[in-house]
């Protein structure tokens, strides 16, 4: 009999799993399910230029459906929970799905009525996030409005997908009001929990230098406790207050709510416990975690996701043939960083290498954390390279799951002595 | 890295402050600790803080951040930066005697 691999999430995900794994087995070995409560796969990498014109939101998002490969069943429906102890999904019209292999790939989701005020008065009018079609379409035309005054970005709390997001936003607002010559009437503020620019030191570092470079001002550290958008003004639960005439959000992010309903599934975030390495799920030997719904210690971005899914399609196969899990996933992250002015920055990095200076993939290739046109040809043309090599699950010639190491400059010393 | 004494007993500290091994914490460093880092009297809620971060940071591997202490402690994340005004979850942590919760990346 086959067996059955049910898959929750057609996100990217979801879909490369689906398609590497219906590319493993036959029909007759393995049935794979997709389950999404929707029918629109968004390209999220695309979000950050919709709000300054450079992408629209209706030319990012495509038929979840058309994504899979044949023989991959596709279902559209919501999740009410996941009973782990007789391996079934439970659907919120009564449907049940059993199956032998679970992966959850439900991703992450925004919770803004979590931050008190948030989604008050203002919200939609001069507070805003660009994380969602709607919000970042909406904020287009309320930058489009905005003539002069304070404009601050502020990450309410880590973890966010694409923690460079934000930083980037930074940088193309800067160059968006410059290209409208009221670059003078504006005041850029970055407001961050963090106690630097970024994470990683050498990266957070250089990072902080572009903000500086760029007239943004930095504020670090402020865990932001209410947002007040009648009187425009973010409160910190230190007590700090920071006014904005337009504030640019980042809200707080969660694993999906059905997680919370299925016991034993989730943490308190609903984020599912999962080993580092071998992307199988701490809860259930039989259920395994891939993108931004795993608790790991990468970043929540689709270059981890897209390198998880070598790693977590070998280990189903093994699970499934009782062999011994590979625990072979290294944290690899590989983000490009728009910086304005038709350049941008590469970053490579996994769990115990922090980004460094050099270049990607070998000594021939992009530079790494060094502004380039290069780099942003690069990540322009991912957007092809996301619907048409990503989600089909095909591997990027020369490009690995794991981390290179040539290439790179090894030591921290050698980025302060170019400063 | 620094070392001090603490209750008698040498402690190493790293770079940023934190136990360098939290197995030489013992509940007598408390209110050394806590003095160390602005806070003259505990409260019954200061140890309830103190007391949480270091059985989920023995649970667990790492200690919570703000926003997992918020929902699980029984502190509410206004009440946390009132007992812990630089930061409730690296000063719980530091008092605690554990590593500095992993952020996330």
């Amino acid at each position: 009999m086959a067996k059955r691999v049910v898959i929750l999430g057609g996100g990217t995900g979801g879909t490369l799993t689906a398609n590497r794994l219906r590319r493993v087995y036959s029909d007759t070995e393995v049935e794979i399910t997709v389950i999404d409560q929707d029918d629109r796969h968004v390209y999220q990498p695309g979000l950050l230029f919709v709000p300054f014109g450079l992408a629209h939101a209706e030319d990012i998002v495509r038929p979840r459906g058309r994504q899979f490969h044949h023989g991959i069943d596709y279902v559209k429906g919501a999740i009410d929970h996941v009973d782990l102890a007789a391996s079934t999904v439970q659907l919120t019209d009564g449907s049940t799905l059993g199956y032998d292999v679970l992966v959850v790939a439900t991703g992450a989701v925004l919770v803004p009525e979590e931050t008190e005020g948030l989604v008050g008065s203002g919200w939609m009018e001069k507070v805003f996030t660009f994380y969602s079609p709607e919000g970042a379409a909406a904020l287009g035309a309320a930058l489009s409005r905005f003539d002069g005054g304070r404009l601050v970005v502020n990450v309410v709390d880590m973890p966010i997908k694409c923690p460079v997001a934000p930083l980037e936003f930074c940088f193309l607002a800067d160059w968006y009001f410059r290209e409208r010559r009221i670059r003078d009437q504006v005041q850029l503020t970055y407001l961050t929990p963090l106690d630097g620019a970024f994470t990683k030191p050498v990266a957070s570092k250089r990072l902080a230098g572009m903000l500086a470079e760029k007239g943004v001002e930095l504020v670090t550290e402020f865990n932001t406790g209410e947002v007040d958008g009648k009187e425009g003004r973010l409160i910190a639960y230190d007590g700090r207050e920071v006014g904005f005439d337009l504030a640019v959000v980042v809200p707080l992010h969660s694993g999906a709510a059905y997680v919370g309903r299925s016991p034993g599934l989730g943490d308190e975030l609903n984020f599912v416990p999962t080993d580092d390495h071998t992307l199988q799920s701490q809860v259930a030997p039989n259920v395994f975690v891939i993108g931004d719904a795993a608790n790991v210690p990468a970043s929540k971005a689709g270059s981890v996701t897209h390198f998880e899914g070598e790693v977590l399609v070998e280990n189903v196969r093994r699970y499934l043939a009782g062999d011994s899990l590979d625990a072979s996933f290294d944290g690899h992250t590989n983000c490009f960083i728009e910086t304005g002015f038709h350049k941008a920055l590469l970053i490579d990095f996994d769990y115990d290498t922090e980004p460094l200076p050099g270049h990607y993939p070998s000594s021939v290739g992009l530079p790494l954390l060094a502004e380039s046109r290069l780099n942003h040809l690069g990540k322009l043309m991912f957007q092809w390279f996301y619907w048409h090599g990503l989600l089909p699950g095909r591997d990027i010639p020369g490009i690995s799951s794991a981390m290179p190491i040539a290439g790179k400059q090894s030591s921290a010393a050698s980025v302060s002595s170019k400063d | 890295m620094s070392t001090s004494t603490i209750a008698n007993i040498d402690v190493e500290f790293n770079d940023e402050g934190f136990f360098v091994d939290p197995d030489q914490w013992t509940v007598d460093m408390v209110p050394e600790l806590a003095r160390r880092e602005g806070i003259e009297e505990l409260t019954d809620a200061h140890w309830q803080v103190i007391r949480f971060m270091r059985s989920e940071y023995l649970a667990k591997g790492t200690g919570p951040t703000v926003r997992v202490l918020g929902k699980t402690s029984g502190v509410s994340i206004k009440e946390l930066y009132q007992l812990f005004p630089k930061g409730p979850a690296k000063m719980a942590a530091k008092i605690a005697g554990i590593p500095k919760p992993r952020g996330c990346i």
